[in-house]
Parts: C-alpha cells; sequence; structure tokens
C-alpha cells in the first residue's frame, strides 16, 4: 500500500496542544493516541516519537499499546472506515456474507484499503451491540439488522 | 514476633515476615517452586503460570510469586493438580519454541530446558516440527540477535531494558499469536537507541536473545594457516569464565583460561591488562593537562563501549567531556596491528586480532569505522565469555583439568591497577594511584576504597597538589542519567567522572555467564566476581599503572611519551551524536 502519510506542522501543532492538556491528568497516553490516531489517520513511527518524548516513554512502548489495540493503526486508512462486526451473535446471523459483499462492491479483501484513499474495509471483534446483529459501521455510524442489501444501499449513498 | 506470620508449607511450619510472597516464603523453607517468568525485582509480573501452588481454603491455583503470605496459610506446593498445570503450560510453551538445542547459544544455561527436564514434558504440538508462529530474527546489529522462535514471551528482557537502563528499547510488538519482542515494529537495534549493554541477554531464560555469533569467523580463521592470530583477554573474563565450567561464583580461573587458549591453537596470547594499564597512562595525563590547562572538566572516561553508545545517543551535549582516549580493547588492538606486528614479523593484514570480553557492546566498538586503518580493523573478532566457554566445550577441553599457564610476552604484563577496571570505581582508583603521584610530585597511597563498592553513585573528594578533585563513579543506565541530570542541575564542579554502563561494571557484563533468576536473587554475583579483581590487584607486586617495566619499554621503544603524536594517532579517538529511529 502506498498511501502517503501527511504529516504538516499543523498537524503537529494539534498533537502538542493534545498532550499538553493529557499531561496534567494521569494516564495520558491512551487519550492522546486516541486523538492521534485522529488527527494523522494512523500512528507511525515519526508520530510515535513525537509522542514518546513529550510523554517521556519509549518509542517500543508506545509502539506495543498502538499495535495491541485494532483501533490504532500504524498505516494510513481510507476516509470512509468500514467495520463488519464478526463477533459471535453477528457472525450467527450472517455477518461474513455482509462482509463479502463489502468486499465484492468493493474490491477490497478485510484489512485492505482502496487506492484513491477512499475506503478501508476491516472486521472487527464484538462492539457489544448484539442486539442488532448482524452490524457494520461506517466511520462513526452503526447500521443494525444488516444484511446484503442493506450493504448495496449504503455503498449506493456514499459511492 | 508482629511482623512475622505463620504459614504451613506442605504441611511444615514456618514463619516469615508479613509481605513475604508465596514463592519467597518457599525458598525459606527450602522448598523450590519451579519458575520461569520472575526475576526478582526486574519482572514480578506472574504471566507465566509456572509457580502456581495451591492454598487451602482458595479456589484454583494461585501464582505464588504474587501472592502474599497470610497469618496461618495452608500452602501445596506440589499435588497432581499443580503438576498437570504446570506441565500444560509448559507443554503449550513448547508447541510454541524452536527446539535447536545444539545449535542454542544457551546450551548449559537455559532455564526453559530446565523446566520441561524437570517435568518431563510431552511435545505433542510440534512433534512433526515448528510451524506454529511466524519466526522473526532480528539479525540487524552489530551485537544483538533477537529470535523470536525461542520466546516464551515472559517478558523478562522487557522489564530488565526498562529498569536496568531506563531506556526500553526492547518491547511487545503486536497481540496475541502474533506477539513478538523486540524494538518498534522490527526496527534494527541498531537505530533503535540500544547501547549493547545486553542486560536484556542475561535476563531471557531462553536463547531467544543473545550476541552476534563470532564463534564460526573464528573457528574459518582457524583453518586458514596463513593468519596469525592473536587473542587479548579482559580482566573481567578470569573472574566469570569458571562458571561456564562449574566452578563457584567468584573463582579466579586466569591460568586455565590462557591455557585453554593455548590448547586452541592461538598463537599469540596478550593481556587486556596491559592496555589497562596504558590506559591510566594515556587517560591519567589527558586528565592533568584538563587540569592544569583549563580543558573541558569534569573529564569523563571512556573504557565502556555501552556507556559511550549511551552518551553519544542521549547526552551528546557532554562529547567534549569524554576522554579521548580509545577503551582498552581498541588500544591493545592497535598495538596489536602495529607494534606488536612489527615485533613478530608479520604483517598487520595477516594478523587476526581477537578480544575475549565481558561485553556485548565491545562487538559494535571493534566495528566502529575510526578503529582500524590502511583497510584492516584493529580487532577483527570479538567473543565474549559465554562464546569462549561453548568453543572450549565443543573442542573437548576438559578446563578444570588444563595445568594454569602464564601468558607469553611483552603485552601480557601488568600491575594491579589493571584488573580491577573490571568492577566498579576501579578505573577511577587506577587513575587516581598514578594520578595523585604525578602531581603530588612523591608516592601517594595504593588504596582508594571510597570509590569501590556497588552504589549505584559514589562520590568523594581528594585533595591533590592543593586542589579538592571530586570524583565521581556511576555504573549501569539508570544511575548514568540519574547522575546527569542531577549534575546538569546542581552547583557542584566534578573534575573526573567513571562511568560503565553496566552496573557493577564489566564483572557484570552482557558477555559474561548467565546466572539463572534463582541465583541471581541469592546472591550478588557483582560482588563475588568483582572481589576476584581485587583480590589479584591486592597479590600483584606493582599496583600502579606508571610502575610496569612494560610500559616503560613500549613508550621508549615505540610511542615516545603519553598524549605524544604517535600515541594520539593510535590510542585516542573521536565521538559523534547520534539519533535513534531516524531512518
Amino acid at each position: 500500500m502506498s498511501l502517503k502519510i501527511n504529516i504538516t506542522e499543523e498537524k503537529i501543532a494539534r498533537l502538542f496542544e493534545v498532550m499538553e492538556k493529557n499531561k496534567r491528568k494521569p494516564g495520558p497516553l491512551m487519550p492522546t493516541l486516541h486523538e492521534a490516531q485522529k488527527i494523522f489517520g494512523c500512528i507511525p513511527i515519526e508520530v510515535q516519537k513525537i509522542i514518546a518524548k513529550e510523554l517521556n516513554e519509549s518509542v517500543a512502548k508506545i509502539n506495543g499499546v498502538v499495535t495491541f489495540y485494532g483501533n490504532f493503526s500504524i498505516e494510513p486508512k481510507g476516509e470512509t472506515i468500514i467495520n463488519v462486526c464478526l463477533g459471535t451473535a453477528c457472525y450467527v446471523r450472517g455477518s461474513q456474507s455482509v462482509l463479502d459483499a463489502f468486499a465484492d462492491e468493493l474490491h477490497l479483501k478485510p484489512g485492505e484499503t482502496s487506492e484513491d484513499g477512499k475506503f478501508t474495509l476491516q472486521s472487527t471483534r464484538c462492539i457489544g451491540a448484539c442486539g442488532l446483529a448482524p452490524i457494520f459501521t461506517v466511520n462513526e455510524a452503526v447500521y443494525g439488522n444488516s444484511s446484503v442489501s442493506k450493504v448495496k444501499e449504503i455503498l449506493a449513498k456514499i459511492l | 514476633m508482629d511482623n512475622y506470620v505463620s504459614v504451613f508449607i506442605d504441611g511444615k511450619p514456618i514463619a516469615v515476615p508479613a509481605g513475604t510472597s508465596v514463592l519467597k516464603a518457599a525458598d525459606m523453607a527450602g522448598v523450590r517452586i519451579p519458575r520461569l517468568c520472575f526475576l526478582k525485582g526486574i519482572h514480578e509480573e506472574g504471566n507465566c503460570r509456572v509457580c502456581v501452588v495451591k492454598i487451602e481454603g482458595q479456589r484454583g491455583l494461585k501464582p505464588s510469586c504474587r501472592t502474599i503470605v497470610t497469618d496461618g496459610m495452608s500452602i501445596i506446593t506440589d499435588n497432581k493438580e499443580i503438576y498437570d498445570s504446570v506441565s500444560t503450560n509448559l507443554e503449550m510453551l513448547a508447541g510454541n519454541h524452536k527446539f535447536e538445542c545444539w545449535k542454542c547459544s544457551r546450551e548449559t544455561s537455559c532455564e526453559f530446558l530446565d523446566l520441561l527436564r524437570r517435568f518431563s514434558v510431552d511435545n505433542r504440538f510440534s512433534e512433526d516440527g515448528y510451524k506454529h508462529k511466524e519466526i522473526r530474527i532480528n539479525d540487524t546489529s552489530k551485537a544483538i540477535v533477537i529470535d523470536s522462535s525461542k520466546c516464551v514471551m515472559c517478558g523478562r528482557c522487557v522489564s530488565a531494558c526498562e529498569k536496568y537502563t531506563g531506556l526500553g528499547i526492547l518491547n511487545f510488538n503486536q497481540r496475541g499469536s502474533k506477539t513478538f519482542v523486540g524494538p518498534a515494529q522490527f526496527h534494527s537495534l541498531e537505530d533503535a537507541g540500544c547501547i549493547y549493554c545486553g542486560k536484556c541477554i542475561q535476563s531471557c531464560p531462553t536463547g531467544a536473545i543473545h550476541e552476534k555469533d563470532e564463534i564460526k569467523s573464528l573457528e574459518r580463521v582457524f583453518r586458514d594457516k596463513s593468519k596469525t592470530v592473536v587473542v587479548q583477554v579482559a580482566p573481567a573474563v578470569r573472574a566469570a569464565l569458571g562458571e561456564e565450567f562449574g566452578y563457584k561464583i567468584g573463582s579466579n580461573v586466569e591460568g586455565q583460561m590462557f591455557a585453554a587458549l593455548k590448547a586452541l591453537g592461538i598463537h599469540e596470547i596478550i593481556d587486556t591488562n596491559f592496555a589497562a594499564d596504558l590506559t591510566i597512562m594515556e587517560e591519567g595525563t589527558e586528565f592533568i593537562n584538563r587540569l592544569k590547562n583549563g580543558g573541558v572538566l569534569p573529564m569523563f572516561t571512556s573504557c565502556s563501549p555501552g556507556w559511550i553508545n549511551y552518551i553519544e545517543t542521549y547526552y551528546p551535549e557532554y562529547l567534549d567531556n569524554l576522554s579521548t582516549c580509545k577503551s582498552p580493547q581498541q588500544m591493545a588492538g592497535a598495538l596489536i596491528k602495529t607494534y606488536y606486528s612489527d615485533k613478530l614479523g608479520v604483517k598487520p593484514q595477516d594478523i587476526v586480532s581477537v578480544s575475549i570480553m565481558p561485553c556485548i557492546a565491545k562487538k559494535a566498538e571493534a566495528r566502529r569505522p575510526e578503529m582500524g586503518r590502511e583497510n584492516y580493523r584493529d580487532v577483527d573478532i570479538v567473543l565474549t565469555t559465554r562464546e569462549l566457554a561453548r568453543l572450549i566445550r565443543h573442542r573437548g577441553i576438559a578446563f578444570a583439568e588444563l595445568e594454569p599457564i602464564k601468558p607469553f610476552g611483552k603485552l601480557a604484563e601488568y600491575t594491579g591497577a589493571a584488573p580491577i577496571f573490571g568492577a566498579t570505581g576501579g578505573v577511577m582508583e587506577a587513575a587516581l594511584r598514578t594520578v595523585t603521584e604525578i602531581l603530588e610530585g612523591h608516592s601517594t597511597p595504593v588504596e582508594f576504597t571510597e570509590v569501590r563498592g556497588l552504589d549505584d553513585i559514589k562520590e568523594a573528594t581528594y585533595k591533590v597538589a592543593g586542589i579538592d578533585v571530586n570524583v565521581a563513579v556511576v555504573h549501569g543506565g539508570r544511575a548514568i542519567k540519574t547522575f546527569l541530570e542531577m549534575m546538569k542541575k546542581g552547583e557542584k564542579q566534578y573534575h573526573f567522572v567513571e562511568f560503565m554502563g553496566c552496573t557493577g561494571g564489566c564483572v557484570n557484563g552482557g558477555g559474561q555467564p548467565i546466572i539463572n533468576a534463582y541465583t541471581q536473587e541469592k546472591v550478588d554475583v557483582r560482588a563475588l566476581r568483582a572481589k576476584v579483581l581485587y583480590n589479584i590487584d591486592a597479590n600483584t607486586p606493582f599496583r600502579k599503572s606508571h610502575e610496569s617495566e612494560a610500559i616503560k619499554a613500549i613508550y621508549t621503544d615505540f610511542l615516545g611519551e603519553p598524549n605524544s603524536h604517535k600515541a594520539h594517532e593510535l590510542l585516542h579517538t573521536s565521538y559523534e551524536k547520534r539519533g535513534f529511529y531516524s531512518k
């Protein structure tokens, strides 16, 4: 994948603002990483280095946290991130076919980002909305009781 | 007895201090509970589940390292439930471990293998070969190799790096079955800010982290009859090598060590101790010049390549404070390829200069581009104490039965000031012996006991030629940071500071024999090995570097005088600032 990571001065300045705020609270790392993921779209080594220095932690430790959690990423993701839940409840109600439908429509395998940088398709573990199974999310919007036809409907709207 | 509680371990009563862990209480009762991830004071996380015990009245099994005793507690350390549980855990770890014990660096010191033996573990999960996880071998640095296929995920190295050096170079990457230990994202250690102290290696219970193996390079040289092999041995090696052959910790095996080298077919044996004496002449003279001529003070010692890596990476603003002297290894190397090659009548290109070091960082130091000239290196091959021991074993040499010998030649003589280089405070003491005498112009005391011992930071003031000379001795990455930050903020003018990358100095270097977690907790290896060196010092006829006949001779014959042009060319070096995660 060859999406370029865009680390501008302006984004770095925003990161510093966030860190300045978080440093005053106990446990500043997680909130900082959440914000960094939003600001840069990913948390590559270059960004980890800035955070490590400012929060007085080692780069390896920051990277350990970043690579542990699925919602952080070290490579840039698409503008629109689609997550299909493959947790138990969603899976037994057919979320695999929902994921397959997205894969077909977007010509992406789960985990991949489209070359134009528009879409990232991912599977996710349970997100705790089992009553609405099977579900998927498009950025922060959650779609419950989904189906293959719903996939096409939603994609038609955003494509 | 307020602070004591009574517990029963396998039915036997024992009183232990309140707050003791069950593991420790069992140790006190003489019951050795198996353990894998536990490393006293470094890693006490309870994540391996090998030290589990049954506590009567409580459900399930508890990790004994994390469970604190309570009054009247009844602890069972061995029953079928425990045995089955531990065996299963070990078998699962074995399923993810690549067994190639015959090639492994940990041939006699594998804590994991010891446990597999103790529980006679089956290996059904990988009977038909290793296939369970992606093998990641991080082999891009000059000194350390991380091999995830042997890693048991105990986390001891991660904690050791954090607690000993304060740098946190190693950590877990990814999660679940994809987890591997190393710098961030499989980055090269070379560019991850690692100082190569090797504390991770000494903390690893398996062979997942080891030094870059140079035994094979040496064996290739043995086969090439056109080469003359010259070996130098560092002071700290003789204080520990015996441990690899069953000697007690703290045995001096100098004579057998030289005999073993001879038995291996080494042509010329010299002693790094000689270069240590030479270092004192050069470094001492440099210090006197800085003191008299208003040079940059405090002057920092430069013998420990771990420390050099540390200052170049983390405190480059102090590079001018570093003595320009090469380390004894590199001084000896430079002389081997010039002065000594002339004496032998062999071209420097036909000499293979080998050093046996207690150190991992020495491997990288020997490869620094400035450490050689005219397309040859001053030191070609660096073996650790452990690698030498392996080579001796592989050749079937019965170490304990060897008749002790002395090395031959001028570059093997040394004074008592040299061997103590291997212990924290030793370089400082050796320098003080010579510097005070030169400055005062008359004989001064031999022993400066204030700079000895294992306190992280030691300070002393000596009145020399009317000046109050403030000295300090600092060892271990964590203490280095504490000291430099304190120095930065403080008012005190230090004149001379000794730094070593490893806590305890070279005797506890990353290349020394590995002591298992159980023994590390029982004895202070650093103190026992240092005692060997101080004993050598006390029993040497000359104890000040400038009194050595061999030193006097090399200045008359070859170098001129300390800090002469020639000495500068061969024995001094320069340093440069380094970044990390820059590539």
